[in-house]
């Protein structure tokens, strides 16, 4: 499964498109910066409603080829920047957390 | 090899820059990539920890064939109770540190987690000193 079958499969808007050929092993989901750095594994997709800078950071720290940003959250300015320079794909969902998750799943497990 | 980075107070928006150059020399470097991603870890908590907490500090980093050491040395409140600090949960973030996704009080435990040997020195009203180490071995 790769960043773009994700897209067309849970209809996502794409906001910059980088690794979209990027194998996705797995999901992460949180919305707190150190449990994504600590426990997230390279390869996964992370879902978040946080969207700011930092989130890109952490993804490219961590080689997350793409996060979704759920419920039609807007990314700052500086964060679409940042993902542009660092090569990772930020995604939004109209969708809430739990929804993202659930289709994730199905589609991965 | 040995490089500095300067550490800003509440900069949160070049948060990760030091990690983000440190992982791509160890990149370069062929370290494995199990080690590179315990050492951005560290790193990045250490960074965080310093914008959120201190009033500014530096970061030094010697990066040689076996190991990297890293010195992150703040100007600021300090830590009145290192146990404390260390146990998961605890966190003296601020409300808007907190909304960021910060303050989750697991900070310090993901650089020991990500550590070879950590050594924390602060004194309360001067400042804080992490150093971290990292075996490539």
């Amino acid at each position: 499964m790769t960043v773009k079958d994700i897209i067309e499969k849970l209809d996502l808007q794409c906001l910059n498109e980088a690794n979209l050929d990027a194998e996705v092993t797995g999901a992460y989901a949180s919305d707190l910066l150190s449990d994504v750095m600590g426990n997230a594994r390279s390869g996964q997709v992370w879902i978040t409603l946080q969207t700011h800078k930092n989130v890109t950071a952490i993804a490219s720290l961590r080689d997350l080829p793409a996060v979704i940003i759920v419920r039609g959250g807007v990314p700052d300015d500086d964060m679409l920047e940042h993902a542009r320079d660092e090569d990772v794909c930020i995604l939004v969902s109209q969708d809430a957390t739990f929804q993202v998750c659930g289709k994730l799943y199905e589609i991965l497990k | 090899m040995h490089y500095s980075f300067d550490i800003e107070r509440g900069n949160f928006a070049d948060a990760g820059q030091a990690s983000s150059s440190v992982k791509r020399l160890l990149k370069q470097l062929g370290v494995a990539p199990p080690n590179i991603k315990r050492t951005v870890v560290a790193l990045f908590e250490a960074e965080i920890n310093a914008i959120a907490h201190a009033y500014g500090g530096k970061i030094d980093v010697d990066i040689d064939d076996g190991k990297i050491v890293m010195v992150v040395a703040d100007q600021g409140p300090g830590i009145p109770n290192l146990d404390l600090a260390m146990q998961e949960g605890w966190s003296t973030a601020s409300p808007q540190v907190r909304e960021m996704g910060y303050g989750a009080g697991m900070g310090l435990p993901n650089i020991r987690k990500n550590t070879d040997e950590l050594k924390i020195d602060t004194e309360v009203g001067v400042g804080t000193t992490v150093t971290m180490t990292v075996y490539f071995a």
